[in-house]
């Protein structure tokens, strides 16, 4: 059984659906991630799992038990707000050990399970301060160990990481990953950093507008997205319409419009000969599996044309092309300068060959 | 970064000359000096037909010079030491009153939503628009032996077979008014502290396993402690030297300080006497005021 069972809840805001008919499983021990665009109903989705919000209609289960009776005093969850919410007059050591005392805990009780999370958070030397004498990343790490001091079933985490700079971000992504390694307490995170998502979580739920478009490990979301909403907001990719030809035996062949033939993978879901030849839908493929060469060279690839390179950006490890099809299309290129000799061999202007293998990118319906 | 404090240009630190001199020759004109003149004048002895007694005198048997006759007095004679203990007593309990009332008032202010809490704090301060000793006097009607309020009290009271009492000229009228006149005093510094809380500390407290009544005492009132402070000091002190209130309302053995330093230079005209009556009260509240920001200072520091 799921340790938090999400069943079809819906919230609104006067006429405005917030969560609309959201079914979410969130296994014991998982770092699960919520993604989306700002106003997609993330935060919503975790103020109800807090209790601070009640559903319209569905139900929030943990562990079997439906919450719609628990005030959020009394449920086994703590959130790590986006500001911190640290308490301004209580020392960093009183602020940790504010969910003992709450719940009445042994005065000695007390005392050593602060200290362990003052040790777990590294922070045993700044027990005495005042949360206004700490850096940013230090008053991250008391509100995690305040949540995480009473052993909550379920630690929920409001874009915690969105008020630091992005050295000081990395920094907490990896301290995050072995935090939750270390206590195992299972974790739903909040962001709209899909970069940051993809580091931290075992499964992502994609968000768009009160819905979930789709849930799936980091490396599935970002190599076989379902939606074009998913492919586009889940780092760069090159989305052309496209029409199916013939989709079957392992592998699909689709028409794009002023560029002719290409083949793509099988897609996904459709059983051989299930998808009706005329199907309108979109090829998206990553920039990183766009081949370039100089003209001809991309030959020996199954899918490839010629271009103009339009635009480059050099952005250290590696250098962007941009570069313009017979359709008019726009597609983008990504060259590791790793390579020796390879750094910035093209230049804008240069008519270019590109390609790309035929078992890369993905077919995506309407 | 340069410190702009110390190396201001010419014309920015004529600018600040400009802006902050008129003020400060005013306290000195008229809060320095009338001081300096009562300290001098607490020294001497009062005048034949009030007044003070000159220093030189053109004849050497009459009263003259400096003297600590009347701090002999005031601290020779309990009854002073009397009154201002009794009025340390009333203004301690006004400001109490006052905060009692005032606190849940504040946090349903603070707490509304924006629109509504300008009108609230208007509602607040609307008694000011009109004269502070009308206000007194309209206790008088209230209070009368006439009024419902005496007319309910002495029923109830009779049915009981207990003696009518009078609720004017009483120490009881004098608490009611100096609680009425203070109570936006304490009121508004606690709503500008309370309004400015973080909402999130409190979602942080209840998820943290907080009940209600644990969210107020463990996270909103200690936060709230400035503004209790500065709303306890706008009360307090005001009421101390108050003389209105209990001249109007207050019976013949309800003098405060304030009654007794008016009486000295407005009935005996004993002028050395009522300066000495201020200076101690100076002295107390500036006592009272060290004392609370002393209290309050230890808790500002993560503020």
């Amino acid at each position: 059984m799921a340790l938090l069972e999400i069943k079809n809840v819906t919230r609104r805001f006067g006429d405005f659906a917030a969560v609309d008919n959201v079914s979410l499983s969130i296994e014991a021990g998982e770092f699960f991630t919520l993604l989306g665009p700002s106003g997609c109903g993330k935060t919503t989705i975790l103020r109800m799992i807090a209790g601070f919000y009640l559903p319209d209609s569905g139900q929030i289960l943990l562990d079997g038990k439906d919450l719609a009776d628990t005030p959020p005093e009394k449920r086994p969850v703590r959130t790590v707000f986006q500001s911190y919410a640290l308490f301004p007059h209580m020392t960093v050591a009183q602020n940790i050990a504010f969910p003992l005392k709450m719940a009445r805990c042994a005065p000695q009780d007390i005392q050593k399970r602060t200290r362990e999370t003052l040790e777990q958070v590294r922070l045993a030397d700044k027990a005495e301060h005042y949360p206004n004498e700490l850096s940013g990343g230090q008053q991250q790490r008391v509100a995690l160990g305040r949540a995480l001091v009473s052993h909550p079933r379920l630690l929920l985490l409001d874009e915690p990481l969105a008020a630091l700079d992005a050295k000081l971000r990395e920094e907490m992504q990896l301290e995050l990953i072995s935090l939750q390694r270390e206590v195992g307490v299972t974790f739903v995170f909040v962001t709209h950093a899909q970069d940051e998502a993809l580091a931290l979580s075992h499964r992502i739920a994609v968000m768009n507008r009160g819905r979930v478009e789709q849930v799936d490990e980091p490396s599935k979301l970002y190599g076989f997205p379902q939606s074009r909403f998913v492919a586009d907001f889940i780092g760069h990719i090159n989305m052309m319409d496209a029409q199916v030809i013939e989709a079957a035996h392992g592998h699909t062949r689709l028409a794009i419009p002023g560029l002719g033939e290409i083949t793509a993978p099988p897609v996904a879901g459709v059983t051989a000969g299930g998808l009706a030849s005329g199907a309108k839908g979109a090829f998206a493929i990553r920039p990183e599996q766009v081949r370039i060469g100089i003209h001809g060279e991309a030959a020996e690839l199954k899918n490839h044309f010629p271009g103009e390179v339009r635009n480059l950006l050099y952005r250290g490890d590696v250098t962007v092309y941009k570069v313009h099809l017979a359709n008019g299309l726009m597609v983008e290129a990504l060259l590791p300068n790793s390579a020796p000799g390879r750094a910035e061999i093209f230049e804008v202007g240069d008519t270019v060959s590109i390609g790309w293998r035929h078992d890369a990118g993905v077919f995506l319906h309407a | 970064m340069r410190d702009n404090r110390s190396r201001l240009s010419p014309a920015a630190r004529l600018t600040k000359w400009l802006v902050s001199s008129p003020p400060f020759a005013f306290l000195l004109l008229f809060f320095v000096a009338p001081g300096i003149i009562m300290v001098f004048a607490s020294f001497r002895y009062p005048g034949e037909f009030g007044g003070l007694a000159p220093i030189i005198a053109a004849d050497p048997n009459t009263l003259h010079g400096f003297t600590l006759e009347t701090y002999r007095f005031f601290f020779g004679d309990f009854i002073y030491t009397e009154i201002f203990a009794k009025s340390f007593l009333v203004a301690l309990a006004t400001t109490l009153i006052c905060l009692i009332m005032a606190y849940p008032l504040a946090l349903l202010i603070a707490r509304s939503p924006k629109n509504r809490r300008d009108l609230m704090v208007l509602l607040v301060i609307l008694p000011f628009a009109s004269n502070f000793l009308i206000r007194i006097y309209a206790w008088m009607i209230l209070l009368g032996p006439q009024a419902a309020l005496s007319l309910l009290v002495n029923g109830l009271l009779g049915a009981f077979g207990v003696a009518p009492v009078r609720l004017l000229f009483s120490p009881f009228a004098v608490l009611v008014a100096l609680v009425y006149v203070h109570l936006p005093f304490m009121v508004l510094p606690l709503y500008t502290n309370l309004e400015k809380h973080d909402p999130a500390l409190l979602d942080a407290a209840r998820d943290l396993g907080a009940n209600a009544w644990q969210r107020f005492w463990r996270v909103t009132f200690p936060l709230s402690l400035p503004g209790i402070f500065s709303g306890s000091t706008l009360v307090f002190i005001p009421v101390l030297g108050m003389f209105a209130i209990p001249d109007i309302l207050g019976g013949t053995g309800d003098m405060l300080i304030g009654n007794l330093i008016k009486e000295q230079f407005l009935g005996t005209r004993d002028w050395p006497f009522g300066s000495t009556l201020s200076i101690m009260l100076t002295i107390t509240v500036l006592a009272c005021v060290w004392f609370a920001a002393r209290l309050g200072g230890r808790r500002r520091r993560h503020a």
